[in-house]
């Protein structure tokens, strides 16, 4: 062994990033799963062209930053491929999907240094860019296989790669033929109107039942929160997250939701709905504990938590975006070193009535 | 009757569970042959560096003093047995860097005729304390449970810190480490003894004895022996098995809730800790008479063929001890010195037992690779700061260890971490966290010596420009003194002249 003075401990507990990267990839295995089920041929495009663009630009970076090509074993970059991929709208061209796997990568992560040293969530900042960059397309939501007689198969191979490579006009479709307005979106325009929250979902005919198995439109991977919540609480046996951030983030979502739905009801939606809808089980169990840009410390985490819960619902309520949740995680991303400096525990002999 | 078994009412936060590799916790202490040559090294306590009282050439005996303690924390370093002493000189000690330190190497005579000067005290409960304190540096007891911290210091009554506690330490909570525990199985009367012994020295009314619950031998043995023992208000505490539950502080916290405060002492809570070793020897120097010579020692290791429990005599090799356990090929093996978490790898085994040997390891490869693998960089998962039983955050702290800023880690408590390891287990980066706390605190002791050794500079410097602008002032003092007395007086005629020149031509007055 090379080493010439080794320091103690000289036990080691097994655990290592690949491991918990994978862990990742497992408990997104029922959203995955269940994406390609909604959406078909087109979910599985997205992720394969997310992840393969992802693992490519990381090794052109590692070669550029001459660092070991075996770095890609670490799982990280495929990861944040899957994410990416779970993030987006089924109807995503190929060149956004691999523009944004690029940005993910680059821009969110190896600019800063490569793993461990980015500040803002890598999948997140390049969902963010696209939003930015392409707002129409990556606002419009195929209607999924679950709902009655969509125009759309999506479980026809050829129609899918005609849509993913040429857009929906090699189909002879318009996007509003074969797309709908997700929960969001709909109470969003309708209470531009004028309209009431309740009276939304009526029109929309909406379920709160299929918005918790996911039977709506929204990106491929974020529509089921019981997928979801079942990938969280796998993470949580494992202990490759801790509950202080899911649950303050969710807890708090709830309580700002129902407080002011209790005020005023026509205005600010129930509870259960901002639960259910737009990405916020995805981001609470999975995007805002992404380990490098969120607080190392436990009372931390919750500060952060509950952060991203009041960013997320105010957005949603007062903001011009129907969907608030990866902005509120994005901005929480910046105060993360200031939180953890602030928010340290008490280190055991200090701080306790000094006897 | 207050010799009950008590639970454990509160929990250190973080821990970890390592496997225990407790190969040798059933197995008897066996008695380790005398080594040809015995090297004893100068220091073998934390404190001042002994000085030799033997030349080479002399006869000495098991027991005799052969080195004086210097200074107030230091003890004194005793001949382990009869022999004559052939050199003295500088020898390897135990220590990573592979340093070395002056040592006496006795060549034994095979006698093992013993120092009878020191007279078995049996009458101790009678006896005062300080006597018992001197009989207890004066056989060179240390910790020895591995921190080897002078013991007669500890023993103490200061009336302004009175000790309602005292703990004895029996948990070991290193893996294959199991010398208390077969003490405790072995000598649970003795052990007692020295327990009560203690309590007189201190002057504290009740004691707790402290045993994880993965040996129930040492549990019950230790029970009966309370029991006949008939002790006033003390307890045999049974703790669930977690690292490092044997640590000090961790250790009151669990069994009384009272924490330490950063910087101060147990005795400040009103505790005395001790280790079950370092009690049986306290025995041993009242009871008995005898000096601390020999200690048991946990020879294991899962490259070792035969694990055993030995009663090793201070000063032999190492190299000794695993040969006579099976291996004598050590190319393909790691040697650390204690146990896996905190013990020190060496990187040869040509280094003599000390009094802070609890054991000696034999690793193989593949078990070292676990702990010692590539670097890779942190990913901020906040593992290490939940394994960490003082609530540091391990991960910032590493960081600015690395990159120099001192005086951000020593505000962030660096100097708190007791260099457990738990975090660096944790580590799915394989990042070597407490190498880096170890550097950061080097490199803070050094920064305080040199300001330390700067002030003092500053002040002597700055003595000697007072002392020598006092003096000038006082020189000049003395000349204007003269001077006035030697002053010309003002003439009559020139007061004269004066007046007729008129006021504006007329010579402003000599001051004196």
């Amino acid at each position: 062994m090379p080493m010439i003075m080794l320091s103690s401990p000289h036990a080691h507990g097994g655990d290592s990033i690949r491991m918990q990267m994978f862990t990742v990839m497992v408990a997104l295995l029922p959203a995955t799963l269940f994406s390609v089920y909604l959406f078909g041929w087109l979910s599985l495009f997205l992720i394969v062209t997310c992840m393969a663009v992802s693992l490519i630009t990381e090794a052109v970076c590692l070669k550029l930053m001459q660092r070991p090509l075996s770095t890609l074993l670490d799982n990280s970059a495929a990861l944040t491929g899957l994410f990416l991929a779970l993030t987006l709208p089924a109807a995503t061209p190929w060149w956004m999907a691999v523009l944004g796997s690029v940005f993910a990568i680059v821009l969110g992560k190896q600019v800063y240094g490569g793993l461990g040293y980015n500040i803002f969530n890598p999948a997140l900042s390049a969902r963010v860019i696209l939003l930015i960059s392409f707002p129409l397309n990556m606002t419009t939501w195929i209607v999924p296989m679950s709902a009655m007689q969509p125009l759309l198969d999506l479980y026809n191979f050829s129609d899918c790669l005609s849509l993913f490579f040429m857009g929906p006009d090699a189909l002879k479709l318009g996007f509003d033929a074969i797309s709908m307005a997700s929960p969001l979106g709909h109470v969003k325009t309708e209470a531009t109107l004028g309209v009431s929250v309740a009276e939304a979902l009526k029109a929309y005919d909406y379920s709160y039942l299929n918005a918790f198995l996911g039977f709506e439109a929204g990106s491929i991977g974020e529509t089921s929160a019981l997928a979801l919540m079942i990938g969280g609480i796998f993470l949580l046996a494992r202990h490759t997250i801790t509950w202080h951030i899911p649950f303050s983030f969710i807890g708090t979502m709830a309580l700002l939701a129902a407080i002011f739905n209790a005020i005023a009801p026509d205005q600010f939606a129930p509870p259960m709905f901002h639960l259910f809808a737009g990405g916020l089980m995805l981001c609470a169990f999975f995007m805002a504990t992404d380990p490098v840009s969120s607080p190392v410390t436990p009372v931390g985490q919750i500060v952060f938590g509950i952060g991203c819960g009041v960013l997320t619902w105010s957005i949603r309520s007062f903001g011009g975006y129907p969907e608030g949740a990866m902005f509120a995680v994005l901005l929480m991303n910046c105060a993360v070193p200031l939180i953890d400096h602030y928010f340290r525990p008490r280190v055991y002999g200090h701080g306790r009535d000094k006897s | 009757m207050a010799q009950r078994l008590g639970l454990m009412a509160h929990s250190f936060p973080g821990g970890v569970h390592p496997d225990q590799y407790k190969l040798t916790g059933e197995l008897p202490i066996e008695d380790f042959p005398l080594s040809a040559v015995h090297i004893l090294p100068m220091k073998q306590h934390i404190g001042e560096t002994c000085s030799p009282l033997v030349a080479v050439g002399d006869r000495v005996l098991r027991g005799q003093k052969i080195a004086k303690a210097e200074g107030y924390v230091s003890v004194p370093v005793h001949a382990p047995t009869s022999g004559t002493v052939v050199k003295i000189e500088e020898h390897a000690i135990a220590h990573p860097s592979g340093m070395g330190m002056p040592s006496i190497f006795i060549e034994s005579d095979g006698e093992d005729e013993v120092d009878e000067s020191l007279a078995p005290i049996t009458d101790w409960k009678n006896t005062e304390p300080t006597v018992l304190r001197e009989r207890a540096r004066m056989c060179g007891l240390a910790g020895l449970g591995g921190a080897v911290f002078p013991t007669f210091i500890k023993l103490v009554q200061d009336k302004r810190f009175p000790i309602e506690t005292v703990i004895l330490n029996g948990i070991e909570c290193e893996p294959f480490l199991t010398n208390d525990h077969r003490l405790m199985a072995e000598y649970a009367a003795e052990i007692i003894t020295g327990l009560a012994i203690i309590k007189h020295m201190v002057g504290a009314p009740s004691a707790l004895i402290a045993i994880e619950d993965n040996k129930p031998e040492a549990i019950s043995a230790m029970q009966e022996a309370l029991i006949a023992a008939d002790l006033d208000d003390v307890q045999v505490v049974v703790l669930p098995t977690r690292y490092p539950q044997g640590s000090e502080k961790q250790l009151i916290y669990s069994l009384t809730g009272r924490e330490v405060p950063a910087g101060k002492l147990p005795m400040h809570v009103g505790i005395i800790c001790q280790n079950v070793g370092t009690t049986k020897a306290l025995f041993d120097a009242v009871v008995l008479g005898r000096a601390l010579t020999e200690r048991i020692v946990t020879v294991s290791g899962d490259a070792l063929p035969n694990p055993a429990n030995l009663r090793v005599r201070l000063g032999t090799p190492m190299r000794a001890l695993l040969a006579h356990q099976g291996l004598d090929d050590l190319s393909q093996v790691q040697i650390v010195h204690g146990g896996p978490m905190m013990g020190e790898r060496l990187s040869h085994a040509d280094i003599p037992v000390v009094k802070s040997t609890n054991g000696v390891l034999a690793l193989s490869k593949g078990f070292m690779r676990a702990a010692h693998t590539v670097e890779q960089p942190c990913i901020r998962c906040g593992h290490c700061s939940e394994a960490c039983p003082v609530s540091l955050v391990p991960n910032l702290l590493a960081d600015q260890c690395r990159s120099d800023q001192f005086e951000k880690a020593e505000a962030y408590d660096l100097f708190d971490c007791i260099e457990c390891g738990c975090c660096s287990y944790v580590c799915p980066s394989n990042i070597p966290l407490v190498h880096y706390f170890r550097y950061g605190k080097g490199q803070v002791s050094l920064q305080r010596r040199e300001q330390a050794f700067a002030e003092a500079s500053r002040q002597r410097s700055e003595s000697r420009d007072a002392r020598i602008q006092r003096e000038k002032d006082e020189k000049a003092a003395r000349r204007s003194r003269v001077r006035k007395t030697h002053a010309p007086k003002p003439a009559a005629a020139e007061k004269e002249a004066a007046a007729k020149a008129g006021d504006v031509n007329s010579k402003p007055e000599e001051t004196s």
